[in-house]
């Protein structure tokens, strides 16, 4: 996984996000100029490790590559994690039932292995799980 | 200004179509569109033309004639065939060029687009962990119009249905076999709540136009089309849009609101006014979501439309009436011509099976393409 989407915080790993210095805007990941003010002034910030449900969806079939998923294909949430006072983040969700997905529902970031390497030992990615501990 | 008219209009049947290459496609489009306005390709003064995965446009001039011409390759996603139009709308009106041709093909392989993230400006990591697949960004937004509209999902299949019912009145039309709304319902789930019969196909076909300036429209044909505007727009901060590993957080107007807008404007003419419209219908949620987005309703009066048959070939504002991406398929740089191909049939009273009653006399187009790229025309008769 590319580990310069992470740093480790007090709390954590969290995301690394950009931050305008001029506007306030944030990215994710981080990027070099800002999309809402055209200024050059980003800094990397650490995203928030808990927000709510914007969006989901599940997806239904095992994609194509550049997809490098484990050969042995397990359908997996998707959807918009809202950071509040930040951005939303695309992530993937542990859920993958429907019926147990609901938009505005509490999430916190987790890693979590979705492939194998050549060794056979499992690769993380992020992905957001429901926060219970509210 | 120099008004813009269609004389010419030219079509290879979309679907698969094994052995004949995406530019023998094209060529035959052309020849069509040129045998449709009376004239060669020696008489065309420019080109514009494009497609994703068929190869370079300007090459067919091997094919159809080394006159000289400038043929400029367009290259703009799901959009390319609106980018063509708007390219060829400008040198008309600007009195740069009396006459010239745009032309729209594809050929992709079986199965879902797959799109290299670097492409994009995006890390490797977005493909290689499964978030860059362009169904289920349009599960995500549907899902969120729903909540935020309070729509109910059944109408999703109902739009399915009216796309292949359409389809099947189509002979150019790649589905044409009718789906009810329990098949589409009972089908599997692509990316919740959208199943399979929901989304359209990448396929192939061709579209080719042949334009004009109006005022000498009627030498080569006696029912020109007018393009009264046409608009493109890519996305504005704050849009929701597909290949987007983050959102801002406030929300911002869509490039098809933007695009929507502005060719209504150009043309002088409301959406009220609007008689047929083929929008961008991706999956059934797109067609949902862009009726309002284009301003021809407004947002969650959609799902009344829809169960009350206005939307439906007879009704009130039929929409997608050859079929739509969902029975067409998509090659992508032939769909955005397409919906002006079936506008331009409309308007002239020739779509047979497939044509609204009492001859329409306003048309309008949408087409929307990754990453937040539309394109729209209004067209009159």
């Amino acid at each position: 996984m590319d580990d310069s989407l992470f740093t480790e915080t007090a709390d954590g790993v969290a995301l690394v996000g950009s931050r305008c210095d001029d506007c306030g805007a944030y990215t994710f990941p981080r990027q070099g100029g800002c999309p809402r003010c055209t200024g050059s002034a980003m800094v990397d910030v650490p995203l928030s490790r808990t927000g709510t449900l914007w969006t989901w969806t599940v997806q239904g079939f095992r994609p194509k590559p550049p997809y490098t998923g484990t050969a042995a294909y397990e359908p997996y949430g998707v959807g918009y994690a809202e950071l509040p006072g930040e951005l939303l983040v695309e992530t993937r969700l542990t859920e993958t039932d429907p019926a147990r997905l609901r938009i505005g529902m509490p999430l916190r970031l987790e890693l979590v292995p979705f492939a194998d390497d050549e060794q056979g030992e499992p690769v993380h990615t992020f992905a957001f799980v429901e926060d219970t501990h509210d | 200004m120099t008004e813009v008219a269609i004389v010419g209009i030219g079509m290879h049947r979309f679907g698969r179509t094994d052995g004949v290459s995406g530019r023998a496609q094209a060529a035959h489009a052309a020849r069509e569109a040129l045998r449709d306005a009376g004239l060669w390709f020696s008489d065309m003064q420019f080109a514009f033309g494009g497609s994703h995965s068929a190869g370079d446009a300007d090459t067919l001039v091997s094919e159809l004639g080394l006159t000289g011409l400038p043929f400029i390759n367009v290259y703009n996603g799901c959009a390319t065939g609106g980018s063509a139009l708007i390219a060829a709308e400008a040198a008309i009106r600007s009195g740069r060029a009396d006459v010239g041709i745009v032309i729209g093909f594809d050929k992709h392989e079986r199965g879902a687009f797959n799109t290299d993230p670097a492409e994009h400006g995006i890390g490797s990591w977005y493909g290689e962990t499964g978030l860059m697949v362009t169904t289920q960004f349009f599960g995500m937004k549907i899902q969120r119009y729903l909540h935020d509209h309070g729509i109910a999902p059944d109408v999703l299949s109902l739009i399915a249905e009216k796309a292949f019912r359409n389809g099947a009145l189509n002979p150019m039309a790649w589905r044409r076999r009718e789906l009810s709304a329990a098949e589409i319902a009972a089908a599997p789930m692509i990316s919740h709540p959208l199943t399979q019969y929901m989304y359209c196909s990448p396929g192939e076909g061709a579209v080719a136009l042949v334009l004009c300036r109006a005022d000498r429209a009627r030498d080569h044909t006696g029912e020109p089309v007018f393009l009264r505007g046409a608009s493109l727009r890519s996305r504005r901060y704050g849009s929701f849009e597909v290949f987007g590993p983050w959102l801002a957080a406030e929300r911002g107007e869509s490039p098809t609101v933007d695009a929507a807008r502005d060719a209504f404007a150009r043309a002088g003419i409301a959406p009220s006014e609007v008689d047929v419209a083929q929008i961008q219908d991706t999956e059934s949620g797109a067609e949902l979501m862009h009726l309002a987005e284009t301003g021809l309703c407004a947002h969650g009066e959609q799902e009344k439309l829809i169960i009350d048959g206005a939307t439906a070939i007879g009704g009130a504002l039929p929409v997608n009436t050859d079929g739509g991406c969902l029975a067409n398929g998509e090659p992508i740089g032939a769909s955005g011509l397409r919906q002006v191909y079936e506008n331009v049939l409309q308007l002239r009273g020739a779509a047979g099976a497939h044509q609204v009653p009492d001859r329409p006399r306003v048309g309008f187009t949408h087409v929307y393409g990754a990453p937040g790229v539309s394109a729209c025309t209004v067209l009159t008769r």
